[in-house]
């Protein structure tokens, strides 16, 4: 017996479903075996870490606001993914989009309202989108290699972050942190539940899943994206633009991690600290592939690693593993669903060896 | 400028110079055999963290610098399993691994952060490795001899060898490769193993050299400097150590450029400069060649024999 590898014609939907499930349910198991070697309460820790977010209704909005940010981004990054445009600066990206965001409010002193906070994610997603043009002009003029690029350009924005937040940007009654001062009132955005932290960039997250797959699935720009990314010659054929979908991904991406950026500083922190780049963007990346590239997925993934966050605070506190462990469970499912790929690209058979099926043949 | 600075300057550059060098060498080869593989910045978290944890555990350093390429080398074999027998995507598997690098890093490194361990002593005579002048030569730690000696091994294993040259072939041509009877998959495997250790080595520098402590994520996007240099380098072995000095360099300004509070210009501009570095000189080389023919032909795609 060995193992065969039949390429399908089209990937298996089932699989595309049912797999990143899979990868979730694996990834408990693991570490549940893990904890339970480790001497730690396994079951207590996978409960806390998986579900005690979603049965303990104090725990929504916290997890309503930590997928808020990873949804969004992770919709920018699977449009680019889906050409084979690798934007891994999503980051750098989020970054700019705040301190652009910040700026604008500065800007506006303690003024607020409608019209300050429309232009504070305007140049928020302006910010991201202009990050984000960079890797794209120089990978269409100097076919520098975006992922390098936009990785770099992360590093980039967490030094302008910091020269601006403890430089010109400092909050002067903020006890010499360095950090922005905290924006006005009126600056914040809506909560939509009285009593909760749920804010309007929540109802964005929610929302733009189902307006991303719409223009995907109905538009010519989608359908330009899955040529150039499926069958590049094809499209070269069909007269689409190669250099054009750069651009267009990367920006597009850039802009939804501004957007981001700016609603996560609007919404929910309300000032810079250095610790504003606390990995959204590259949490995005998991939630991009877990979400199979499709925005709806991206909506599903990005509650599942929201969960995955608050549910690791929980465990922390109930069964002292340390914060980082989330992080792990959450590369764990990402290392699964890449697995996992096989299974959608291929027919996976078993067959038995030719000379040994005929001998069997033989001795009927 | 005297001369004390300039070899005060120059131990500094080579210090941080030389974990850059060791992982773009190993990600060179892997590379060289057709594989791209984006978890250089976490196996060297892993190799950091494993090289720390075993010098405080036996306290002997050379130990630790085995553990660190064994670390790094075991963190490479899941992305080996991954785009080699699964066939997985070989972009998203590299930073697959490099989260989940810092994650298990941060985590193992928890009982031993405030740890101190014993440093490496100098193989060379005190004599030597003290004196104000010749400390420029004979004062580093042994992992900076190694890393040199690495260069010049790898370029002539991958010039002169038999074994260098079949790991070329599967990179340049995979199917052919196979054609004729060598194992891809195998001389992958070994070529990302190999990677992983010296991205190990190159990790454990941080931790058992430069600061002989455990931070989270102390590595700062090095491993990324170190796969954009195979690319700078054009890969070619010789223009990796020059790519990799000159990278030292430019991390040398920064801590020159705080030490002496250059006001005109402020620290995060340094702190940012490798960076930016990175991509105008990346811009520059990639413009000038023509076609970009001297990547390996066959990296980053997926290998399905047929049969």
């Amino acid at each position: 017996m060995r193992i065969k590898l039949e390429k399908r014609l089209n990937p298996s939907v089932f699989m595309l479903v049912a797999t990143p499930i899979a990868s979730v349910l694996l990834t408990m198991l693991i570490g549940l075996i893990v904890f339970d070697a480790l001497g730690i309460d396994g079951i207590r820790a996978v409960t806390d870490i998986f579900f005690t977010p979603l049965l303990a209704a104090y725990k929504w909005q916290d997890v309503a606001v930590k997928a808020a940010p990873l949804v969004i981004i992770a919709l920018g990054i699977s449009l680019g993914n889906r050409a084979q445009v690798w934007n891994i600066g999503a980051e750098g990206q989020y970054i700019i989009g705040a301190l652009a965001a910040a700026g604008v409010a500065m800007a506006f002193g303690t003024t607020g309202g409608f019209f300050v906070i429309t232009l504070m994610i305007a140049a928020g997603v302006l910010g991201g989108a202009f990050w984000g043009a960079i890797p794209a002009w120089l990978r269409v003029n100097y076919r520098v290699n975006e992922i390098l690029s936009s990785l770099m350009l992360t590093y980039v924005a967490i030094q302008v972050l910091g020269y601006l937040i403890g430089g010109p940007w400092k909050d002067p009654n903020g006890r010499n942190f360095p950090q922005t001062a905290p924006l006005a009132p009126d600056q914040t955005l809506p909560i939509l539940f009285p009593g909760t932290t749920i804010h309007l960039g929540v109802a964005i997250a929610f929302v733009l899943p189902f307006v991303f797959w719409v223009l995907t699935a109905r538009s010519v720009f989608g359908f330009q994206i899955r040529v150039v990314g499926s069958a590049p010659d094809a499209a070269r054929h069909g007269g689409f633009n190669t250099r054009q979908t750069i651009w267009m991904t990367l920006v597009i991406s850039g802009a939804m991690a501004g957007l981001a950026g700016a609603l996560e500083l609007s919404g929910a922190l309300r000032n810079i600290n250095l610790g504003f780049p606390s990995g959204y963007g590259f949490t995005a990346i998991i939630v991009a592939f877990l979400g199979r590239l499709h925005p709806i997925g991206c909506l599903i993934a990005g509650i599942v690693l929201a969960v995955t966050y608050v549910g690791g605070q929980v465990a922390q506190t109930s069964v002292h593993i340390p914060n980082s462990t989330a992080g792990i469970f959450q590369a764990m499912m990402l290392f699964f669903i890449l697995a996992s790929d096989i299974f959608v690209r291929y027919r996976v058979r078993l067959v038995g060896r030719p000379g040994k099926a005929a001998a069997v043949e033989a001795g009927e | 400028m005297s001369l004390t600075f300039i070899i005060a300057a120059i131990v500094t550059i080579v210090g941080l110079t030389t974990p850059i060098l060791l992982a773009a060498l190993g990600e060179l080869v892997v590379e060289k055999s057709g594989v791209l593989n984006l978890g250089v910045e976490g196996m060297m978290l892993i190799g950091a963290i494993s090289g720390f944890a075993v010098t405080v555990i036996t306290g002997n350093p050379w130990l630790g610098v085995l553990g660190a390429a064994a670390g790094g080398a075991v963190a490479s074999l899941t992305f080996a399993v991954l785009v080699l027998q699964l066939n997985s995507n070989q972009v998203a598997t590299g930073l697959a691994l490099t989260i989940f690098g810092s994650g298990l890093s941060s985590l193992l490194g928890l009982s031993f952060t405030g740890r101190i361990i014993p440093v490496f002593g100098s193989i060379f005579p005190a004599s030597l490795a003290r004196d104000p002048i010749l400390k420029v030569f004979f004062g580093y730690s042994p992992i900076v001899y190694f890393a040199i000696f690495m260069v010049f091994v790898v370029g002539w294993f991958l010039r002169s060898t038999r074994a260098g040259m079949i790991l070329r072939a599967v990179g340049e041509n995979d199917l052919s490769a196979h054609s004729i009877g060598y194992s891809v998959v195998g001389v992958r495997y070994g070529a990302i193993a190999f990677g992983g250790a010296m991205a190990g080595i190159g990790g454990a520098y941080f931790t058992m050299v430069i600061t002989p402590m455990w931070a989270e994520g102390m590595t700062a996007g090095r491993g990324w400097i170190a796969v954009a240099l195979v690319v700078f380098a054009g890969w070619r072995t010789g223009r990796i150590l020059a790519g990799a000095y000159f990278f030292g360099v430019l991390m040398a300004l920064e801590l020159y450029a705080k030490a002496a509070g250059f006001s005109f210009l402020p620290s995060q501009f340094w702190a940012a400069m490798p960076y930016l570095m990175t991509i105008v000189a990346i811009a520059f080389i990639s413009a000038r060649e023509k076609t970009g023919s001297s990547a390996p032909a066959c990296l980053g795609k997926p290998f399905l024999a047929s049969s």
